[in-house]
């Protein structure tokens, strides 16, 4: 049997195992299943690509030996590096991991267009065009998922806002669209500098396009550069004559396509605002006149009334996985299940950092999965509830976002408990939420607040119940 | 046996494309918010793939520059590849059901 027929094999039952694990992936009960066959298929396509050695270009036989040794090297450093940091990787920083393996995904699919372009032999022009296509879209998907990760990781902080950025970004875009035309124009034929200032371009482009994006738009950034690396993956794939690779990348590229406008549509933004504007820019107009005041209470009264409702439901946010209180909170509700309360989680779409976000990190806690509602599975629940606990969240639960016209996060679908029974928010000081916007739930008459770190209130609460049932 | 690998190029490759587009708009389209984030790390980790193309790069590079740059595309493949497989993983392991109550679904 030759060579090739095994190749395009292992690559044909790779691509039915990608596209069948993403399949169970997207139900919660077979998702672990999905992962799993997947990651079987990687496996199969990578080995076979060692055949690979057998039948290399003429020019590249007598380095055969040392690129064999090179690949091996570099593809146990890159596994060993990866598989240690996201075995260490903390659940809330689960997104600007992300951010960097794609970015990583990126800069090979980059890669694989500079050798591509640097020794172009005739393919065709189409062919060109894609690996040059691929190679920009896959430097920019870099150096802006690298970019992504160092704001999330807290890395960098400032947020690049200058007028004339647009125009700026708009034409080195301009510029980098003429050099393709020009690099397929002449038939790839062009000195190796131009490559060169091309794929520094697209980088600096990269850099540029994400600078200005703030924090909370972060997640749907990402999962553009993750439908951008999955197209220029398609693209090189496509140069190379590879199906797993055209597969692959076309259905990743399309399915990050579909996330990035999901997300979008949960945080009621469009993809060209996340892109073209500024979140805090209007932030400041719209005078709020909210009436009434704060009320605090006490951790532990609070965690009594809770005890002999009927029905809570916990809003929970990302302050709440900031302060690693998620393990506390659990043990609570299962101490509120065993007294008869009926405990369920309503999560906000954007809850935590990203869609889905949120889940995980309540996942991570032991917390089951049919416990944890989506926004508008629960919406209808809080008018029945006796009381609805607010951990951590903030823009989330802000009624305004219905009814005040004049705020930035009007339009904003949010989670309606006000209208529970007992309002109850864990909150660390008076701040105001990620949009810098007052929260007239807080001003409300059935509201009252617990300050403090969201671990220690819920030590607090455990304390309390427990004093009570041993009395 | 005489067998060829075939030329995946012109109207074949726009079929590809399109199928696996479609595929993907699919596949997306009706997943529940509570996977969104499992599931955008999924992806990433397929187009891990993009290691198979670095390390046919590799093998066939033929000069010092190509080596480097495929060294370096096979390093960054084998990291896009491993680290999406791990996060999500260890993302999914825990998703559980609880044991009392019946489970929805």
């Amino acid at each position: 049997m030759q060579v090739a027929f095994i190749i395009d094999s292992s690559y044909f039952i790779a691509a039915f195992l990608f596209i069948y694990g993403l399949k169970q992936m997207s139900s919660p009960r077979s998702a672990r299943a999905g992962i799993v066959l997947a990651g079987v298929g990687m496996v199969i396509a990578v080995l076979a690509s060692f055949l690979y050695s057998l039948d290399v270009r003429p020019e590249a036989k007598p380095m055969l030996q040392t690129n064999m040794l090179l690949a091996l090297v570099a593809l146990s450093l890159g596994l060993g590096w990866a598989w240690w940091s996201g075995k260490k990787v903390a659940m809330t920083a689960m997104p600007q991991m992300v951010a960097l393996y794609n970015g990583m995904g990126g800069g090979a699919a980059a890669a694989i267009a500079a050798i591509e372009l640097s020794g172009y032999q005739t393919h065709g022009s189409i062919s060109l065009l894609l690996a040059v296509l691929g190679g920009l879209i896959g430097a920019v998907s870099l150096s802006g998922s690298l970019i992504a990760w160092a704001k999330l990781d807290g890395r960098i902080n400032k947020t690049l806002r200058m007028t004339g950025l647009q125009l700026i970004n708009g034409s080195l875009l301009l510029v980098l669209g003429g050099v393709a035309i020009y690099i397929v124009w002449q038939g790839g034929q062009v000195s190796q500098w131009l490559f060169l200032a091309f794929f520094a371009m697209a980088l600096l482009y990269g850099v540029m396009m994400t600078m200005p994006i703030g924090g909370a738009d972060m997640p749907v950034v990402i999962s553009l550069y993750n439908a951008f690396t999955g197209l220029a993956v398609g693209f090189e794939g496509y140069v190379l004559n590879n199906p797993a690779l055209m597969i692959a990348g076309m259905v990743v590229g399309s399915a990050g396509t579909m996330l990035t406008l999901l997300m979008a549509k949960a945080m009621n933004r469009s993809v060209r605002n996340v892109l073209f504007s500024n979140f805090g820019a209007a932030a400041d107009d719209g005078e709020q006149n909210i009436s009434g005041s704060q009320k605090p209470i006490e951790a532990s009264d609070a965690a009594i009334n809770m005890r002999y409702a009927g029905k809570v439901i916990i809003a929970p946010g990302y302050g709440l996985a900031v302060a690693q209180a998620q393990h506390k909170l659990f043990e609570f509700v299962e101490l509120l299940q065993a007294a008869g309360v009926e405990v369920k989680f309503a999560i906000h779409p954007v809850a935590g950092r990203m869609p889905g976000h949120m889940n995980v990190l309540l996942a991570e806690a032991g917390v089951p999965y049919d416990l944890i509602f989506d926004m508008e599975e629960i919406n209808s629940e809080f008018k029945e509830a006796d009381v609805a606990i607010v951990i951590g969240a903030n823009d989330t639960v802000n009624p305004s976002a219905r009814t005040n016209k004049s705020s930035p996060i009007y339009g904003m679908p949010v989670l309606n408990v006000d209208q529970a029974r007992q309002v109850y928010v864990i909150k660390r000081g008076q701040g105001k939420g990620y949009s810098g916007v007052e929260n007239e739930l807080f001003f409300a008459d059935n509201c009252q607040l617990i300050y403090g770190d969201a671990q220690k209130v819920l030590a607090a609460m455990l304390q309390a119940v427990k004093n009570l049932e041993s009395s | 046996m005489d067998y060829q690998s075939m030329l995946l190029t012109g109207f074949v490759a726009l079929y590809i494309f399109m199928l696996a587009a479609f595929a993907g708009f699919e596949i997306i389209g009706r997943v529940p918010a509570i996977l969104h984030t499992p599931l955008m790390s999924g992806s990433n980790f397929i187009h891990g793939i993009v290691v198979v193309g670095a390390l046919w790069a590799l093998l066939n590079a033929s000069n010092l520059t190509q080596q480097i740059i495929g060294f370096i595309g096979v390093l960054l493949g084998a990291g896009n590849a491993a680290g999406g497989y791990v996060v999500t993983e260890r993302m999914l392991e825990m998703f559980k059901p609880s044991t009392n109550t019946k489970s929805k679904e």
